[in-house]
Formats: C-alpha cells, sequence, structure tokens
C-alpha cells in the first residue's frame, strides 16, 4: 500500500471518526446552555448529525485521495454508477457549491473567476468552482485533483463549457454524455446515441485506470444507486402525511448523499436510517414545523445562503414546504435502472431526468405533487443561476393557478450568489403570497 | 361621519395617510415625502389626523416598503392593501396595474378585493417611478410639468435602454444631439409604459384594467399606459390613497 493510500484510509477510518466523537461530544456539552428563541419548528431531525458526519468523512477523506485511489469530479446528473465499479473517488463540484454557497462564499470564488473573464451571467456553481480551483480557496479544506472529469448534459449545456475549462486546467481526461432533449417521448436512436456514450464512459475508465471493468461490482452499483433512489423517494413521500414529519428544507439538505454518494453502501444505510426516523415522528405525530395550515410546493433549487430565514419566514406564518420538484428529481427515474441491462436502463433512466424532458412533462409532474401532497400553493423560484430550470415558469405559473385554483408567487433570486438576491423584493412578494393563504 | 380607522402608506416616495369612516370613505388625508425617521415621521401624521378629527384612539393599518417600522395594529403588503382598495373604489374585478416609486405591481384583484394573483418587477428600478424621477431631474423638469411638456411633443425619440442607469447615460447623449426636450420626455412614457405593459400582460388576459399609484396622476403616463396596454387603464380615484385606503379598510374588517 502506498504512503498516500495510507493517508487516505486512516483519513476515512481513524481521524474522521475520532473528529466526528470529538464534535458529538461537543454538541452535547452545548446542549446544555437552553435556547432562547421560540422557534416555529419541530424538534430537529437527529439524522441531521449522521448526515454531516458522512458528508464531513466523505469531503475528509477527499483531501488525501488524490494519487491514493483513482478520482472523478462529476455533474450531479453524471450516471455515477459506472464509475463505482473502479473505485473512483467522486467530487461533485455541484454540491461543494451548494457548501459554498450556503456559507456565503460564492462573491468571493465568482470574484476570481470574474477577474478571468468568466461572466457574471454563468451559473454561480460554475463561477464558483471555477474561482475555486483556480484560488485553492474551499471551505472543505482542499478537494483532490481529478483524475477524469465527467459530465452530462441532461442538466444544463452549462456543464459542457465549465468542463471543458476544467479539462484545460487540470490536464485530464474529460468525457461528456450528451443526453438529447425529451419531447414527449425518446426516440430509438436517441437511446442508442446515449448508451454507445456510455460504454466509452466505461472505456475512458479503465484507460485512467489501466483496468477493465469488473461487471459484478457494475452490476452491484447500480443495485445500490437504484435502492438509495428509492428509499430517498419513500423519504420524500412520508411528506403527504399531515402533518409532514419534516419541513422541505430538510428536504434540501437531506439530499446530499443520494447527489454525492449515490451507489455506495453508505448511501443506502443513510436512507434507511432517514427514513426510520421519519416514519417513527409520522407515528408519534411530530411535525415538520409546530402548526402546519398550509402545504407548499417549491420549484427549482434553494436559494442555499437563505435556506434558514425563508423556511422560517414561512414556517413563522404555518406553511410548509411539503414537496418540491427538485428533491424530485433524484427520486424519479430509480425504478427505470435495472443492473441486467446497464446500459440501456441507464441511458433511459438519465435522459429522462426533469430538467431534460418537457413543459408538458414538468406540468405533470407538478400537477400530480399538488395532488399526491395535497398542496394548497405554490412557490416558483426563478433562478437566475439556472436558465434550464427557470425558462418557461411564467407559463407554468399561468397554467397551474388557471388550472388549480392555487395561489402561485414567483421569487425572483439565485441559489447560489446572494448579489442577484433583493431581500425587501423577496420578502414583499413572500408575505403578500402568505397574506393570500391566510 | 366620524373616522374609525387610520391607514397608513409607507412608500420608498412618499408616505400617505388616510382616516376613513364607517362607510369607508375617506374623511382626512396626507401625503408628504417619506422621512428617513419612519417611526418618527408615521407618529407625528397619525399625531396630526387624530387632532385633526378630534379623536384619541384609532387603529392602524400600515402598508408599504416602512410598514414594519410603524407602530400599527395590523401590518399589511402594499398587494393586498391595492387590490383591497381599489376594490372598494371600484366594485368591480379586474387587474390593478400599481406602479409605485421603488416597483410595479400588477395585481389580479377577485371578489371582495382578495389577490387571485400578482407580478412584480425584478431587481431594478427600470418600470418604476424611480426611473421618471431620476431622469427629470437630469433635465431639470419639475414633476408638475412632466405631463404638459411630454403632451407637446410632435414626435417621439425611442429610448432604447430598458435599465435606469444606462436610459440615463442615453438622454444625456440625446440632449446633446439636440433631441427636443418634449420629444425625449415622450420616448421615456414609452420606454416605461412599455416595460409596465409587458409585466401587465402576464396577468391581464383581456380583463378591466385599471391603475393606482403616484404615477397615475401623471397624464401623459396614463396615455403611454393605454398606447401600450392597447386600452386606457380606468385610474382609481384618489390614486396615490389607494394603499392606504386599503390598510385603512383591512384594520377596521370591514
Amino acid at each position: 500500500m502506498s504512503v498516500r493510500r495510507l493517508q487516505y484510509e486512516v483519513a476515512g477510518r481513524v481521524v474522521g471518526p475520532a473528529m466526528i466523537a470529538l464534535d458529538r461530544w461537543r454538541a452535547q456539552s452545548r446542549r446544555l446552555s437552553p435556547s432562547a428563541r421560540p422557534s416555529p419548528f419541530g424538534p430537529p431531525l437527529e439524522s441531521t448529525r449522521k448526515l454531516k458526519e458522512l458528508m464531513q468523512l466523505h469531503y475528509l477523506q477527499g483531501r488525501y485521495a488524490d494519487g491514493a485511489v483513482p478520482v472523478a469530479w462529476v455533474t450531479s446528473g453524471f450516471p455515477v454508477e459506472l464509475l463505482r465499479p473502479w473505485g473512483f473517488h467522486v467530487v461533485y463540484p455541484e454540491n461543494h457549491g451548494a457548501l459554498c454557497a450556503s456559507r456565503r462564499l460564492t462573491p468571493e470564488l465568482s470574484d476570481v473567476a470574474e477577474a478571468q473573464g468568466y461572466s457574471r451571467d454563468l451559473c454561480g456553481y460554475a463561477r464558483g468552482d471555477i474561482g475555486s480551483v483556480l484560488s485553492g480557496r474551499t471551505p472543505v479544506g482542499r478537494l483532490p485533483k481529478p483524475d477524469l472529469l465527467a459530465c452530462c448534459t441532461n442538466i444544463c449545456q452549462t456543464v459542457l463549457y465549465w468542463y471543458r475549462t476544467l479539462a484545460e486546467h487540470f490536464g485530464v481526461p474529460l468525457v461528456v454524455v450528451d443526453t438529447p432533449y425529451v419531447f414527449g417521448e425518446s426516440a430509438p436512436h436517441e437511446l442508442a446515441y446515449v448508451e454507445a456514450q456510455l460504454e466509452e464512459v466505461c472505456a475512458a475508465a479503465a484507460r485512467v485506470t489501466r483496468r477493465p471493468l469488473p461487471r459484478d461490482a457494475l452490476a452491484e452499483a447500480l443495485t445500490l444507486g437504484r435502492e438509495a433512489s428509492a428509499l430517498w423517494g419513500r423519504c420524500l413521500a412520508t411528506g403527504k402525511h399531515r402533518p409532514s414529519p419534516w419541513t422541505g428544507f430538510d428536504g434540501f439538505v437531506h439530499m446530499a448523499p443520494v447527489v454525492a454518494l449515490r451507489g455506495t453502501r453508505a448511501c443506502v444505510s443513510y436512507y434507511e436510517h432517514l427514513l426510520l426516523e421519519l416514519e417513527d415522528r409520522i407515528a408519534r405525530g411530530v411535525g415538520g414545523i409546530k402548526e402546519e395550515r398550509h402545504r407548499l410546493l417549491w420549484d427549482n433549487l434553494p436559494i442555499w445562503y437563505r435556506i434558514r430565514d425563508l423556511s422560517t419566514t414561512f414556517a413563522e406564518a404555518g406553511a410548509n414546504f411539503v414537496c418540491a420538484t427538485y428533491t424530485n428529481a433524484w427520486a424519479e427515474s430509480a425504478a427505470l435502472i435495472d443492473p441486467a441491462a446497464p446500459f440501456a436502463s441507464v441511458a433511459r433512466a438519465y435522459t429522462y431526468v426533469i430538467l431534460n424532458r418537457d413543459l408538458a412533462n414538468r406540468l405533470r409532474v407538478m400537477r400530480e405533487l399538488v395532488r399526491d401532497y395535497a398542496v394548497d400553493g405554490l412557490v416558483l423560484h426563478s433562478d437566475r443561476s439556472c436558465k434550464p430550470y427557470s425558462i418557461g415558469q411564467i407559463d407554468l405559473k399561468q397554467k397551474l393557478s388557471a388550472e388549480l385554483a392555487l395561489p402561485v408567487v414567483m421569487l425572483d433570486a439565485d441559489h447560489a450568489d446572494p448579489r442577484a438576491y433583493a431581500e425587501e423584493q423577496v420578502g414583499v412578494r413572500a408575505a403578500a403570497f402568505l397574506e393570500s393563504l391566510a | 361621519m366620524s373616522a374609525i380607522a387610520i391607514g397608513l402608506d409607507v412608500g420608498s416616495t412618499s408616505l400617505k395617510a388616510v382616516a376613513i369612516d364607517a362607510r369607508g370613505a375617506v374623511v382626512a388625508s396626507v401625503v408628504e415625502p417619506t422621512h428617513p425617521r419612519i417611526e418618527e415621521h408615521t407618529r407625528r401624521v397619525v399625531e396630526a389626523l387624530r387632532e385633526r378629527l378630534g379623536v384619541t384612539v384609532l387603529p392602524i393599518g400600515a402598508t408599504g416598503y416602512g410598514r414594519k417600522r410603524a407602530a400599527a395594529d395590523k401590518v399589511l403588503t402594499e398587494i393586498t392593501c391595492h387590490a383591497r382598495g381599489a376594490f372598494h373604489q371600484l366594485g368591480v374585478l379586474g387587474v390593478l396595474i400599481d406602479i409605485g416609486g421603488q416597483d410595479s405591481k400588477v395585481i389580479r384583484i377577485g371578489e371582495g378585493g382578495s389577490v387571485l394573483d400578482f407580478a412584480m418587477n425584478d431587481k431594478c428600478a427600470a418600470g418604476t417611478g424611480r426611473f421618471l424621477e431620476v431622469i427629470l431631474a437630469r433635465l431639470h423638469v419639475p414633476l408638475a410639468e412632466v405631463a404638459s411638456t411630454a403632451e407637446r411633443a410632435t414626435r417621439v425619440v425611442p429610448i432604447s435602454s430598458t435599465c435606469t442607469v444606462f436610459a440615463e447615460s442615453e438622454v444625456v447623449s440625446l440632449v446633446a444631439q439636440g433631441e427636443p426636450l418634449e420629444a425625449i420626455l415622450a420616448g421615456l412614457h414609452a420606454a416605461l409604459a412599455s416595460r409596465v405593459a409587458a409585466l401587465a400582460g402576464r396577468l391581464a388576459h383581456g380583463q378591466p384594467l385599471f391603475l393606482s399609484g403616484g404615477v397615475a396622476l401623471n397624464r401623459a403616463m396614463v396615455r403611454a399606459l393605454a398606447e401600450a396596454l392597447g386600452k386606457e387603464p380606468q385610474v382609481v380615484p384618489d390614486p396615490q390613497l389607494v394603499g392606504a385606503l386599503g390598510a385603512a379598510l383591512a384594520v377596521s374588517s370591514r
């Protein structure tokens, strides 16, 4: 075993768990001091601690990953299950971007990218990531250098140019999975085109690691990915209960593993644990918020740097986000994956994601969420950073409010960059929306 | 008839206050430029109203950007209050356009003055009263003379910038090119109107259109809007007081 590999293993098995134990002990001693402010929320989820530990360990191990194990940087919509058989340590710049955004670091990272000529009109995740790569600044200590970059255009076209920039910077190979946009249904030749690219992904991974594809491990990763996604779907479905045992914003936070650790056993165990807790809360009648009077749907990415304040504003008015199109996206296509037909089924599952399908599908998904979760109001976040998600929202708003006779409000913001957020504007719209629900 | 409630609309440009009687009619009103010390300003205005009406205590409803800083019994957004006030004045359903100092709103009014839907401008001053204010200051045209000056225009100079800051520099260069003031002003009205009409288009769908807010007092603006919208919006009586009236109605639970 190389020294580097030893460091990687020690970080994951010894240092990480020791740090976590220390944090737990600290948290327990802090718990003795009573909190003064009355909260509109129910008791916090116990799983949040486990989630933090899981992600902390992932990022800690990542610091020592390069040189120890193969490292891949991938987009959130990439079929990561295909890389798991080789034991890649996988970095998600978008997940890292959300972390930077929630710590309000995006502006300073973006400044670095902007100084290099990247426009502020680009996605905040892309600017933040490029700024982080160029400056070496990150809240997680250090991100390992990639051996392989892997991007899938099923979430947007920006990733293509973003990852080409990364490929040039790091001088490592980039594999692209280009997914033709789905109007209605995909044509067989379109799916065949995606399937051929998936085989190329495996060939590239084999070249980088100098090892052939371990077929058994692929079937296992696909099974684990499908299980995690299905469990995530069951966790989300607990929101159908009245009151919902958790908040929509809990959902945004707890989606991290299904995005970043999909295809691993740790991810599956995490959601088994979370599901048990949510079911237990339902059995005990514990809600995500203390008084659930209004059940809302959230569309688009969360506003990471404002998540707590917005959540509180809505909760104080008795409103909880019981479902979201965004969190739902990681539960939708699980059933399509078939470990017996890996490439064909993955091609279909990853082509049929919400952002790669037409507005008619989006409308259908939203209608179903409204019906299944007994929603009585919709909040559409028009996200300056995410054009594919935001385009068409005015039409969606008109259709949904006419068809469902429910109040719908649009909030103009950005998921990562607080410089595109106007407190007063968002506050007035949210308040007027809540007044119309009352 | 005696006053039963006070409504305050603490806007970004002016503070509007009304007192209403049991029928919801305005019995006294005040319009003043908003002072930065909102707590003090609203207290002073309320005291003056009470004194004028000879009453000591009245329930107070507050709305507008500074609503949370006013001592009030009920605090509501401008959207809810404008819908309420306009419906009270007109008694019909339709779509209300309110052009304020800091934002413009389009509100679809339902039964009883409820809000069915609304849209607001994005974080940008284009399409707001501030757009005109900034450029009028640059052109040294007093607010009172805007309408009459713009109406004298024999042609309209197109202003292509949709951003207030860029429009200001565009206007400066138009002045330097010797374009007549009237034509530039007419162009500014048309630019603002088209911006607002685009917002209104999201909700209007052939419904009756109403107009409120201080900008509605500008005849040239009403005309420009009529052109951009394809029909003349009905100006709500006392357009500047609609929000304050709605706040007073809400707190008196009428």
